[in-house]
């Protein structure tokens, strides 16, 4: 670390690196990503002459990794907001509640197909990602009225856990009363890549675009809560506005890549985490780090769900907590064990 | 006049319109994969799930991962012009958007059976009379394993286990359905659904004459708190199906008679 320059411009500039380190390998991916599936790279190779590899590679393949990256910069950037907003390295971006109203929403839209006609048309038209994300939704709402708002942290948390755990089990009792739907419910929950289309990315694109908006406008707050709440009040911040507005985008981008990706585990937890161990920087700069981190893991779980077993698919979910578990623990135990070098 | 040559109804009573009968299908569902074999057009299968595994000239067909989430390029590769698959699938919807003709059907009951067989015999362009046909001789296996049952087993009261929970086959269910049609009578009643998951004690309280349970589940039959001293248990009257022969009486396909045939031997075994 250099010494004599200012503290923020001392930050920028690993983090300007590593950001540009990550846009590479996720350009690097999306380009494995047209070659790598059940097919090989043969659909890659015929792609002149059949229209069928045509198909599979820019209708399949692409909107796959194009999705899986979308998605994952959405936890990415909701696990940041979390661990700010809360100012709690185990906040993960489901804290919220919007995970299990999510499953719910999803076990009863399951439930109740072709039970009655109207119920059905209703569903068809809304999708089993219209239901993850109303009951992601929902449950943030119901977290925030047993929070009364959102302005005591530690009650935000807690109404969050609880709503959790009962909507939780909720679906489970669903899920009992109805068990046809339970391995269709286990698919969701272990998280799936594998139906993303263009729509789906062309819609999470914009809540990317958005919610990246949105945070980068009020993260100001994240950089002063992280000087301690008082501190925070004294420089004179709207403090409760921006807390409800970042509240709003970490729901936003919550449901939407649940909606569309079901419960991927760990890459909002992870994502943050990554980007701190390698870089240092401020809680503002992790929120666009920690997408970009975010995205490129979910990326890659997508090439290896589809590939390692192929045809069979694994459930994206599994691998991103072994990938970023294991390179997570792989760079704690570094630092550690540099700690011990260097005799501190 | 329709504009199609061919229209049917998928289990939703969506219409499925195609200009001829298809030649290339992929069947995500195993039921589905016998039934069409049963039809005798096997020879149109292209690819199948994973867990298709009959007839065995299947297993040498592409696999696609598992019905419920396929491989939706491995699919797409095999250029099928139409998909068979259940409706609790999720893939139905992608592969529709990917301009893939989807067909959808689930069979869960007897009647459910019989429909989906006319379905299929209708949307692979068969005569009506196929699928009648092959319905008719179900039934009249159906028929035989009735009348050769033994006075002594007819009217057992069995326990039907499919899976570890313990979860039973119920009234209401196609394993129910067969047995009360063989005149066995079930102890899990209509009103608790098709398969329901059942506290253990039920089971004890209910004391069967008979367990039949799928090989899956029987390694820990004997760990259901109180089970040792059932009746049933200490007797030894308890049917452990094999794998393949679990497939047989689960699925509800066109080895539906073949499956109650099984189930009436595991009886006749235990009542003399």
């Amino acid at each position: 670390m250099t010494s004599g320059t200012d503290p923020a411009s001392r930050y920028a500039k690993p983090g300007r690196w590593l950001a540009l380190a990550l846009l590479l390998l996720s350009v690097i991916l999306l380009l494995l990503g047209m070659g790598v599936g059940s097919t090989g790279w043969d659909s890659l190779a015929l792609l002149q002459r059949d229209p069928s590899a045509w198909q599979i590679v820019l209708e399949i393949r692409l909107p796959r990794s194009v999705g899986a990256w979308l998605a994952g910069a959405l936890l990415g950037l909701a696990g940041a907001l979390a661990q700010g907003l809360f100012r709690n390295p185990l906040a993960d971006p489901y804290l919220l509640g919007s995970a299990s109203g999510a499953s719910l929403g999803v076990a009863l839209a399951m439930a109740l197909w072709g039970v009655s006609p109207l119920a059905t048309q209703w569903l068809a038209l809304m999708g089993l990602s219209g239901a993850a994300f109303a009951g992601a939704l929902l449950a943030v709402l119901l977290t925030l009225l047993l929070a009364q708002g959102v302005q005591q942290t530690l009650r935000l948390l807690l109404a969050g856990v609880v709503v959790g755990v009962v909507l939780g089990a909720v679906s489970s009792l669903v899920l009992l009363l109805v068990p046809g739907i339970m391995q269709a419910m286990q698919s969701f929950m272990l998280g799936s890549t594998s139906f993303l289309a263009w729509p789906s990315c062309i819609l999470m694109a914009s809540v990317v675009f958005l919610c990246g908006l949105l945070a980068w406008l009020m993260s100001p707050l994240l950089d002063a809560l992280a000087l301690g709440e008082a501190t925070a009040q004294s420089l004179g911040l709207p403090l409760p506005a921006l807390r409800a507005g970042l509240v709003v985008v970490l729901a936003l981008a919550t449901g939407t890549a649940v909606a569309h990706t079901g419960l991927v585990a760990f890459v909002g937890l992870a994502a943050p985490h990554l980007v701190r161990s390698l870089v240092k920087t401020t809680p503002a700069r992790l929120i666009g780090l920690a997408s970009l981190c975010g995205a490129v893991l979910l990326q890659a779980a997508d090439l290896l769900a589809r590939s390692l077993m192929a045809p069979r698919e694994l459930p994206v979910g599994v691998l991103t907590a072994v990938l970023g578990g294991v390179y997570l623990l792989w760079l704690m135990h570094g630092q550690s064990a540099r700690r011990r070098g260097s005799g501190a | 006049m329709p504009a199609f040559a061919l229209q049917v109804f998928d289990d939703q009573g969506v219409p499925l319109n195609l200009d001829k009968p298809p030649q290339r299908i992929v069947s995500l569902l195993p039921s589905l994969t016998e039934s069409v074999c049963a039809l005798s057009q096997c020879q149109r299968l292209v690819g199948v799930d994973e867990y298709s595994n009959f007839p065995a000239s299947v297993r040498q067909l592409p696999g696609v991962g598992s019905g419920l989430v396929p491989s939706i390029e491995a699919v797409v590769a095999l250029k099928p012009d139409l998909v068979l698959l259940a409706g609790s699938s999720r893939a139905g919807q992608r592969l529709q958007s990917l301009g893939i003709k989807v067909l959808a059907l689930e069979p869960k009951t007897h009647a459910d059976l019989q429909r989906v067989l006319k379905t299929l015999g209708d949307v692979l362009g068969l005569p009506p009379s196929t699928a009648v046909q092959l319905w008719q001789g179900i039934d009249a296996q159906l028929n035989d394993v009735v009348t050769s049952l033994s006075p002594n087993a007819r009217g057992s009261r069995v326990y039907v286990e499919v899976g570890r929970g313990p979860y039973a086959a119920g009234e209401s269910s196609f394993i129910g359905q067969t047995l009360a049609r063989i005149g066995v009578r079930n102890i899990v009643p209509a009103a608790l659904g098709p398969f329901p998951q059942l506290n253990p004690e039920f089971v004890l309280r209910a004391d069967p004459d008979l367990l039949i349970v799928s090989s899956r589940s029987a390694e820990g039959l004997v760990l259901y708190p109180g089970w040792a001293s059932m009746r049933a248990i200490r007797a030894k009257r308890v049917c452990v199906l094999s794998p393949e022969k679990a497939d047989i009486v689960v699925r509800p396909g066109p080895r539906l008679a073949e499956g109650a045939r099984l189930m009436a031997q595991c009886l006749e075994k235990h009542s003399r």
